[in-house]
């Protein structure tokens, strides 16, 4: 396994969690007010895999991070203002919605022609990676579906850890109750969607940002358009749930009272 | 529309979950309310034995897909028995639980089968039609939606329905043969492991869930933060209160960023924006600030209370029922010694 890889990153835009959203009606269905104007982060999933893939890149000469971005390609641009500043990458845009409430079908589609599209890719050195779940659609289905459209049979959801030797590469997956499903496989290509990996973010290299802006501005340029809808789908209701609570608040009370008050509330 | 397929895959000890009950019952409700006719499909070592184990769900067909190669949890081999199950019936519907196991191979299987998937569905109306619910943009936002395209795939959610009481009516489930090639097991499953720390944190079925943020790593009255402290009192409290443990996403940034604060902590336990969105029936939340742990983290929670100093805590206000404006650490030692008795 010393051969260097061929890691593609599936990663968009996602509003900044901190923003309130609301929903409203658009003449395709639901969409977010003032959606072009929300402030978006590189979707939080995805950006963890992207660290992932270029720690992993580092570490195996030869290897090359391509990340695939399908969303508006002006917001695009400033987002990759901030994303080229953290890790090297080779852009590839698909200018097209990055809503959630488009269908993942679609977007998988959109993502696997992009991926198609990179003239010098190599099958058998191809590392798919990208986000357990969007942070707008949250649905955990496309990049399995990606995989399928690109007939790759080892796929791995909510990955924390990848290790590669001689052996092949070892994966551990979140499972339930807080354990990991340990795997190997030793063909690829794979799919990984990762959860958050084991890589703290890295910090902000503006010498980087300047290199990467010098392959990102061309990328966006040639950018491909991709009608990605959600066909079929009907949106009967979209709205915000009512979660106001009408909190009582204890102050100045002892810690004995609170701490009673706790235990009983507990064995309830 | 009118069949419907239901799919489980056997746990370990070879039964049905009862999450994956949960999801029978919504496939017995929709299967009564649209006069739908109904098969299920079971997957996993003691297939047959789990599916003749809910042969009164009145069902009109019962399949099942075992063998050594459907024993683990593998994406190849499930997607295939999936894809096996929904052409050998034909079904417009096909509902599941969203067990890990089906999160990762349904999908693909959907995609194969050309149909479309929803997953995390968190409600379910079937008044004329099939409608159902999903949050959006990581629970803010709840919609109601309907599929033109069949078959539909459905993943539930936990809490929706009350798991269907299966019982042993007949024996007829027929096996489904499938050809394993070599390269859909090129992934060898080895098996479960405890993230380092070993500390079994995280409990899905406990009854309260205690969520730790960042004050507990912060200075405290003698101008130090006590970290020994706060893993003894948080270690403790688990103990006594049968608790699983949540995060927020502050505190274990500092375990990712080298700084091991919390050493049975990890990105397992956050809750929020990359992390879970667990269900329990009681929520405490300890030294936390924000609307991750308060809003998304919680969304699931039925009755909240929080510790914390800030009495203003604009996210704490409105979100929790109860707000005890006091320091966790003292709260959390006296609360110990009472749960100790």
């Amino acid at each position: 396994m010393s051969q260097g890889y061929d890691i593609v990153v599936c990663g968009s835009l996602v509003p900044d969690p901190l923003q309130t959203l609301e929903p409203v009606k658009s003449d395709k269905g639901p969409a977010l007010k003032n959606e072009m104007m929300l402030p978006a982060v590189l979707d939080p999933w995805a950006a963890h895999s992207l660290y992932e893939a270029a720690h992993l890149a580092g570490r195996h000469e030869g290897s090359r991070v391509f990340l695939v971005s399908l969303g508006p390609k002006a917001k695009l641009q400033q987002l990759m203002m901030a994303v080229a500043q953290k890790v090297s990458f080779r852009l590839v845009v698909v200018d097209g919605s990055a809503s959630g409430f488009t269908d993942s079908s679609e977007t998988a589609n959109a993502l696997a022609d992009a991926i198609e599209g990179i003239s010098d890719l190599q099958k058998e050195r191809l590392l798919l990676f990208g986000g357990n779940a969007s942070a707008s659609r949250d649905a955990s289905t496309t990049m399995q579906m990606l995989g399928e459209r690109l007939g790759i049979k080892n796929m791995f959801l909510g990955v924390d850890f990848l290790e590669v030797n001689e052996n092949g590469f070892t994966v551990k997956e979140r499972a339930a109750g807080g354990q990991y499903l340990v795997s190997k496989f030793k063909q690829l290509p794979a799919v990984l969607a990762w959860a958050t990996g084991s890589l703290p973010e890295p910090p902000n290299n503006p010498q980087l940002g300047m290199q990467n802006m010098r392959m990102i501005m061309p990328a966006l340029q040639q950018a491909r358009s991709a009608a990605v809808d959600a066909e079929g789908l009907t949106f009967t209701d979209v709205a915000i749930p009512s979660q106001l609570r009408d909190t009582r608040i204890v102050k100045d009370a002892p810690v004995d009272e609170i701490a009673k008050e706790l235990a009983d509330w507990i064995r309830g | 529309m009118n069949k419907l397929l239901y799919i489980a895959h056997t746990e370990a000890d070879g039964t049905i979950s009862d999450n994956s009950l949960e999801a029978l019952a919504a496939a017995v409700k929709i299967k009564q309310d649209l006069k739908l006719s109904l098969s299920v499909g079971v997957i996993g070592s003691g297939a047959v034995e789990a599916a003749n184990s809910i042969s009164n769900c009145g069902a009109d067909d019962f399949y099942t897909v075992s063998g050594a190669a459907f024993t683990v949890s593998r994406y190849a081999t499930d997607a295939a028995a999936v894809e096996a199950m929904v052409k050998k019936t034909e079904p417009d519907i096909v509902l599941g639980f969203g067990t890990v196991r089906f999160m990762r191979s349904v999908p693909g299987a959907a995609f194969r089968c050309g149909g479309r998937i929803d997953t995390h569905i968190s409600g379910i109306s079937t008044e004329d039609e099939l409608l159902v619910k999903r949050w959006y943009y990581r629970q803010r936002m709840e919609a109601t939606l309907k599929r033109e395209q069949r078959p539909w795939f459905l993943l539930l959610d936990k809490g929706v329905f009350e798991p269907f009481q299966g019982e042993k009516a007949e024996e007829n489930a027929d096996g489904l043969d499938i050809e394993v090639s070599d390269d859909m097991q090129d992934t060898a499953v080895s098996g479960l492991e405890m993230p380092e720390g070993g500390s079994q944190t995280i409990k899905p079925d406990a009854e309260l869930l205690f969520v730790a943020g960042a004050g507990w790593t912060k200075k405290q009255a003698d101008g130090q933060p006590d970290l020994k402290e706060a893993e003894n009192i948080i270690l403790q409290t688990l103990e006594r209160s049968k608790a699983s443990l949540g995060s927020s996403k502050s505190l274990v940034d500092l375990n990712a960023e080298g700084e091991q604060v919390l050493k049975f902590m990890s990105h397992l336990n956050q809750v929020g924006q990359t992390g879970a969105t667990p269900r329990h029936d009681k929520g405490l939340a300890t030294c936390c600030h924000g609307e991750e742990p308060h809003v998304v983290g919680w969304r699931f929670i039925k009755e909240r209370r929080a510790v914390n100093t800030d009495a203003n805590c604009g996210w704490a206000q409105g979100k929790t029922d109860v707000l005890y404006i006091a320091d966790a650490f003292a709260v959390m030692r006296k609360l110990n010694e009472l749960l100790a008795t």
